[in-house]
C-alpha cells in the first residue's frame, strides 16, 4: 500500500440541476487528520458518501488505501470506518451489543471480538458501562459510542462527518481527544466540519470548500500564514486629550515601518496590521520606547480559519451558515 | 458463506432484542385480532349459528390467524424505513456485508414475531373452546400456512420500507389494507353469504384459499385437496413477490 489513504482525482458530482461536486481532486497522507472544511450544503457530505460507497460518482476516480471504489466496493468498506452526521444507535440495545453487532458486520472473529470491544470502548471512555442501554444514554455519550461502533474492525480509515455538531463544550472536548488518539495510534481520519476552531485544533490539512468546488487547500497555518495578515494593538497609558498627539506621533512613525501594512486609530488603541507578529512586535516596542510614549497593554491577534474562508471564497462562513438553516 | 451467515446472524439478533425488550409491540399488535376473537365471536355466536353451524369462535380463528399474519407481516418493514429515516441504513450499508442480509434477516424476524403471535393466539381460542380437528400436527399445518402468507406480505412490506419517503404514507397503506384484505375473503362469513362482488374479489385473494385449508384442518381435519390447492396458490403469490422484490429492492440497495 502507498503512503497515500484517500486519492480523489477530478470528482463530479450532479444531482438534477445541483452541481454538489464540481472536479474534485484531494489526497489525505497516512496517519494524519484532514478536514473538508465548509458551510452547509458545499458538499461535504457528497463527498464522504462517495467515500463509504454509499452514493456513486458522475466522473473522476477514488481511491481508499489504493483500492477503487468502484471496482471493489466491498473491500474498500472493509478499510473504513464511517460515523454519520446523525445519531445512529438503537435505543433497545446496550452499548456491548452495539459493539456486538458491529463487530458482526465487520466479520471479525469469536476470537477477537471480545478484546476489540473493550479497546474500542476504552477509546472513548466507556469502559464499565457496557450493559447500559442505549436510550437511557446522553446525548454525548450516544455519539461516543457511534464513534466506537465505527473503530471496532480498526479500519486504517475513518470518517467522521461533522463529529461534534450540536454537542456541548465538554463532550466536544472528549471527541476532539478521541480524533487525537486515532491519529497517535497511526489511523488517517477525514472529517468534514463547518467548526473553524475544530479544524484549526485537530487537522494536519484542511479544503476549505464551497459551492462543489475547493477554494484553498493546505496545512491551517501554512493557509494563515497566506493571509500575511496579525493585527497589533498598542494602548497608550494615561490617555487624554493631551495625548491625542501622541498617538498620531506613534501611529507615523510605525507607518514607517517596512512591515507594517496599515495602521487605525480606535480611542486610546492603535491597531497596526503586519505580515508577522513575531517580528513586528520588537520594532513596534522599540519605537514607543525611544518616542517615550507609555504603554498600558499590547495585544496581537492571528487570523483564524474563519479570516481564511473569507479570504479565498470572498464571503464570511457565518453568514453562509445562517442561510441554510 | 459463513461471511453471510454472520451478518444476518447479527441483524437478526437485534431485532429478536427489540421483540423481547419491547413486548407491548406484541401486545399492540395483537390487540385487534383477540378483540375479533373474544369479543366478535361472543356477540355474534347466536346471529352466526345458522350460517355456519356450530361454534363461531372456531369459524372465527382461522380468518383471526390470517388477518394477524397479514398484519404482523405488513407492518415488517417499519424498521427498515425508520432506520432509513434516521441515517442507519446508510451506516449499516457502509459496512462490508452483502445488501441480501439486511432483507433476510428483517424477513426472518418478521416471520419468527407471526409465528410467536398466532401461537398465541391459539393458545387463547383453546381457552375459549376452541379444539383443533387435525391435532397437534395441524396446529404444526396452522403455523406453516401463517408463514406461507406471511412470506409474500412480507417481501411486500420490505418493498414498501424503501419506496416510501416517510412511515406516515406506510402506516396508512397497512391501515388501508388489512380490513380490506380480510373482509373480502371467506374470513368472517362463508363465501355463499357475500354478495357477488365481493365474491369476485374474494376467488383472487390468497387469503380465501389459505383461510379455507386452515378451517378445515380446524373444524374437520385433514383436507388433503384443499391444503394442496392451498399450498399453490399461496407459493404462486410468494413467488410473484419475491420475483417483484428482487427487481425492487435490488435497484434500491444498491
Amino acid at each position: 500500500m502507498s503512503d497515500t489513504v484517500v486519492r480523489i482525482e477530478n470528482l463530479r458530482k450532479q444531482y438534477g440541476p445541483i452541481t454538489a461536486l464540481d472536479d474534485i481532486s484531494l489526497e489525505v497522507e497516512r496517519g494524519t487528520i484532514f478536514g473538508l472544511l465548509g458551510p452547509n450544503g458545499a458538499g461535504k457530505t457528497t463527498a464522504v458518501k462517495i467515500l463509504t460507497t454509499l452514493v456513486r460518482p458522475d466522473a473522476g476516480k477514488v481511491e481508499v488505501a489504493g483500492t477503487d471504489i468502484l471496482k471493489d466496493p466491498d473491500r474498500v468498506r472493509s478499510l473504513i470506518g464511517y460515523v454519520p452526521q446523525e445519531l445512529t444507535v438503537d435505543p433497545y440495545l446496550t452499548v456491548a451489543e452495539h459493539l456486538r453487532y458491529y463487530a458482526d458486520l465487520y466479520h471479525l472473529s469469536a476470537a477477537v471480538r471480545e478484546p476489540r470491544i473493550r479497546e474500542a470502548l476504552g477509546l472513548v471512555g466507556l469502559a464499565g458501562q457496557e450493559d447500559r442501554r442505549a436510550r437511557y444514554l446522553s446525548g454525548g455519550t450516544k455519539k461516543k459510542l457511534d464513534l466506537a461502533c465505527g473503530l471496532i474492525h480498526r479500519p486504517p480509515l475513518i470518517l467522521l462527518d461533522e463529529p461534534s455538531l450540536g454537542l456541548d463544550v465538554h463532550v466536544r472536548r472528549d471527541v476532539w481527544n478521541y480524533v487525537l488518539r486515532l491519529k497517535e495510534q497511526g489511523t488517517t481520519v477525514f472529517l468534514c466540519t463547518n467548526y473553524m476552531d475544530e479544524a484549526e485544533r485537530l487537522c494536519d490539512e484542511v479544503a476549505i470548500i464551497d459551492h462543489g468546488k475547493i477554494a484553498v487547500a493546505g496545512a491551517p497555518a501554512a493557509l494563515r500564514s497566506q493571509l500575511k495578515k496579525d493585527v497589533i494593538s498598542v494602548e497608550i497609558a494615561g490617555f487624554n486629550e493631551h495625548e491625542r498627539e501622541k498617538l498620531a506621533t506613534l501611529e507615523k512613525a510605525v507607518s514607517q515601518l517596512a512591515i507594517v501594512q496599515a495602521t487605525t486609530k480606535d480611542g486610546a488603541r492603535l491597531k497596526i496590521d503586519v505580515e508577522s507578529n513575531e517580528i513586528a512586535l520588537p520594532q513596534i516596542l522599540e519605537r514607543t520606547a525611544s518616542l517615550s510614549i507609555p504603554i498600558r497593554t499590547i495585544t496581537y491577534s492571528r487570523p483564524g480559519l474563519d479570516e481564511v474562508f473569507l479570504h479565498f471564497t470572498g464571503r464570511p462562513l457565518a453568514e453562509e451558515k445562517e442561510k441554510d438553516a | 458463506m459463513l461471511e453471510f451467515a454472520q451478518e444476518t446472524k447479527a441483524q437478526l439478533v437485534r431485532w429478536m432484542i427489540h421483540l423481547r425488550r419491547e413486548p407491548f409491540n406484541i401486545a399492540f399488535n395483537l390487540l385487534n385480532p383477540v378483540i375479533l376473537l373474544i369479543f366478535m365471536g361472543g356477540a355474534f355466536q347466536g346471529l352466526a349459528q345458522g350460517s355456519v353451524g356450530g361454534d363461531y369462535r372456531t369459524y372465527l380463528l382461522p380468518g383471526i390467524l390470517a388477518l394477524t399474519a397479514f398484519g404482523n407481516s405488513m407492518a415488517g418493514g417499519i424498521p427498515l424505513l425508520f432506520d432509513k429515516e434516521n441515517g442507519s441504513l446508510l451506516r449499516l450499508m457502509s459496512t462490508p456485508i452483502s445488501r441480501a442480509s439486511i432483507l433476510v434477516g428483517r424477513f426472518l424476524a418478521v416471520n419468527i414475531n407471526t409465528t410467536l403471535q398466532c401461537v398465541i393466539l391459539l393458545g387463547l381460542g383453546f381457552i375459549f373452546g376452541v379444539r383443533i380437528a387435525a391435532g397437534l400436527g395441524g396446529v404444526l399445518a396452522l403455523l406453516g400456512i401463517g408463514l406461507l402468507l406471511g412470506f409474500g406480505v412480507t417481501v411486500i412490506s420490505l418493498i414498501l420500507a424503501f419506496v416510501l419517503k416517510n412511515h406516515g404514507d406506510f402506516f396508512a397503506i397497512i391501515g388501508i389494507s388489512a380490513l380490506p384484505a380480510t373482509f373480502l375473503s371467506s374470513a368472517f362469513v362463508p363465501l355463499d353469504s357475500l354478495p357477488l362482488w365481493m365474491r369476485l374479489i374474494a376467488w383472487v385473494n390468497p387469503m380465501t384459499y389459505m383461510i379455507d385449508a386452515m378451517r378445515s384442518l380446524i373444524l374437520s381435519g385433514w383436507d388433503l385437496p384443499l391444503l394442496v390447492r392451498m399450498a399453490i396458490v399461496l407459493l404462486v403469490f410468494d413467488g410473484a413477490m419475491f420475483w417483484l422484490g428482487g427487481r425492487v429492492l435490488r435497484r434500491h440497495l444498491a
